[in-house]
């Protein structure tokens, strides 16, 4: 079932176009990585895809009114704010507003199990200004968790984590795509997005370049062509590899 | 957490009758009350009724809606420091006032200068519209708002330079600091309707304001229209401290320091905070007219001077905690 369908989509930011004509679905199941250099248009793309932003095309959620979009898609920006010095748990509860957070049954189960999935569950009571960086991002994954959608997206979920909380923050949007939600994330680490992702859309001067399994995407010439590297490939028994070794400077 | 609301209703209340009991004229609290409630001819239920009743329901709409509007206006901003004179709605109420009183118009008609100040308003209100654009962010709704203040501020000077007798510029001078002092029924009818839809405006902000604590973006991805909510800020706003200004003259650091004071006791939460301010506000308000009237009974001490003589030593410790405690 499809979760997401993007067709045709642009956007203009200031007069510069930064999405020229993308068009891309999204099933149950789908965990899809969105790379690209800096610039090619991934946080664009999501917002615009939210309906966040002005776009010329059609996505489905961005048609949607907000309240029922706020039921299909569960958004991270990449920006971590936390304005005021609120506890963990009623951070997490912000994303039962979709819902109405009348505190209900539903409520609360799903405020735990965002809790139980981030591993947060000694953090509940404590001020989230003053938790570490790496704790506020996945208080903040675990506050679009309690949301319960049927799409995630996340723009740079994974940046500013520790080796085990990058890990651990992508086995959980596995694990959610397993159990059939989709999720979409926009990666620069190429390595967890060669590991993890089910799919990957590469993305170049707001253009899909490629859009494939991880193994077709990120070939050599693909690699080249976008991000203008050489990387290192390998298949391991805990997945594939790809770790960029250097930058091809004439070409 | 929990007695938090009645503790400040409690407070309340508790404010509401000692503004009532407390005046120049010397009569037992009991007697007082009783002329409000039963009525007569005597001249003490026309005190009460006149003088004290309007004066006590002023001081609690125009302190809740400053402390709401405070708490309104941080939650939105996400910035502690926001408060409601940074729309600029208040400097040109005072403008239109300033105006009145220059002209000599309200010399004739004694509801000239509330009417004025509320025009003012509504004019700093479309400025603010025309200026923040429909879809102009927060940046550009506080860039507006202190270009509007600058030049209300500027007018008001001007008005003050060219004052052609020292009196009208005494008079000017004096009403800008705020007073509740003979208001009258007519006051309470002219403002509080306006403040009222102003609640209304700002009350039913709790969710997104609360949803605003992730950020814009994320608060517009859990459904929250954010045009929506900055227009309701701003007329909201608009409504309590024009029709505020407009009976009471100036009266800052209620919205400044109610919100501060209150936000640690509600978990920091701006949805709370609103109610929890509007209580504040009216507590401060009254207790700041209670001593004016007690303090220097016969000087006519003004109420804006005693909130800010109040607020601001208050703020530096706030600061000074605030400093210490950041990590």
């Amino acid at each position: 079932m499809t979760l997401l369908a993007v067709q045709n989509l642009s956007v203009d930011l200031g007069g510069r176009p930064v999405l020229r004509g993308v068009t891309f679905d999204i099933g149950k199941g789908e965990m899809v990585g969105l790379i690209g250099p800096n610039g090619a248009g991934k946080s664009t793309l999501m917002r615009a895809a939210l309906g966040l932003i002005p776009s010329d095309g059609v996505s489905t959620l961005a048609g949607l009114p907000p309240a029922a979009r706020a039921k299909q898609a569960a958004w991270m920006p990449q920006s971590r704010e936390i304005a005021w010095p609120v506890t963990v748990e009623s951070l997490i509860t912000l994303g039962r507003m979709p819902h109405g957070q009348r505190g209900t049954v539903a409520d609360h189960r799903a405020v735990d199990a965002a809790i139980e999935r981030m591993d947060l569950g000694g953090f509940r009571q404590r001020i989230a200004t003053q938790l570490s960086g790496g704790e506020q991002a996945r208080v903040l994954i675990a506050r679009a968790l309690a949301q319960d959608t049927p799409l995630l997206m996340a723009d740079e979920p994974t940046a500013g984590l520790d080796p085990e909380h990058q890990i651990a923050t992508l086995d959980t949007f596995g694990s959610l795509a397993r159990d059939g939600r989709g999720v979409i994330l926009s990666l620069h680490d190429l390595g967890l997005a060669a590991r993890w992702c089910t799919r990957l859309i590469l993305l170049d001067g707001g253009r899909i370049l490629a859009d494939g399994p991880p193994g077709d995407v990120l070939s050599d010439d693909l690699l080249a062509r976008a991000f203008r590297i050489r990387a290192y490939h390998a298949d391991t028994p805990d997945g594939r590899v790809v770790q960029p070794t250097g930058v091809i400077r004439d070409r | 957490m929990k007695p938090l609301f009645p503790v400040l209703f409690a407070l309340v209340a508790a404010l509401c009758l000692g503004s009532l009991i407390v005046g120049p004229a010397d009569v037992g609290a009991l007697d007082s009350l009783r002329a409000l409630v039963a009525g007569g001819d005597g001249p003490l239920t026309l005190v009460m009724r006149e003088i004290r009743l309007p004066r006590t329901i002023l001081a609690l709409a125009i302190g809740a809606s400053l402390g709401l509007a405070g708490a309104a206006m941080q939650g939105y901003l996400r910035n502690p420091l926001a408060e409601p004179g940074l729309i600029g709605v208040s400097g040109s109420a005072a403008l239109g006032a300033v105006l009145a009183i220059q002209t000599g118009v309200s010399a004739v008609f004694a509801l000239a200068l509330p009417l004025a100040a509320l025009v003012g308003a509504i004019i700093a209100v479309l400025l603010l519209l025309g200026l923040a654009g429909p879809r102009g962010g927060s940046l550009s709704l506080i860039l507006a708002g202190i270009a509007v203040s600058a030049m209300a501020g500027a007018l008001t000077s001007l008005v003050l330079n060219l004052s052609p007798n020292p009196f009208a510029a005494n008079e000017i001078v004096f009403w800008m600091m705020g007073s509740l002092a003979d208001r009258s029924m007519v006051h309470v009818w002219l403002a509080l309707p306006i403040m009222v839809v102003g609640w209304a405006l700002l009350l039913p902000l709790a969710r997104p304001l609360d949803a605003l604590t992730l950020g814009e973006e994320a608060a517009a991805s859990l459904g929250v229209n954010l045009t929506r909510v900055r227009w309701q800020v701003v007329l909201g706003t608009a409504c309590v401290v024009g029709a505020g200004t407009a009976v009471a003259g100036a009266i800052g650091f209620v919205g400044l320091v109610v919100p501060h004071l209150l936000r640690p006791l509600v978990g920091a939460r701006p949805g709370v905070l609103l109610v929890a301010s509007a209580l504040g506000g009216a507590a401060m308000l009254l207790a700041a007219d209670i001593a004016v009237r007690v303090a220097l009974p016969g000087r006519d001490l003004k109420l804006g001077v005693v909130t800010a003589l109040v607020g601001a030593p208050f703020f530096l410790h706030l600061v000074w905690r605030t400093g210490r405690t950041a990590p």
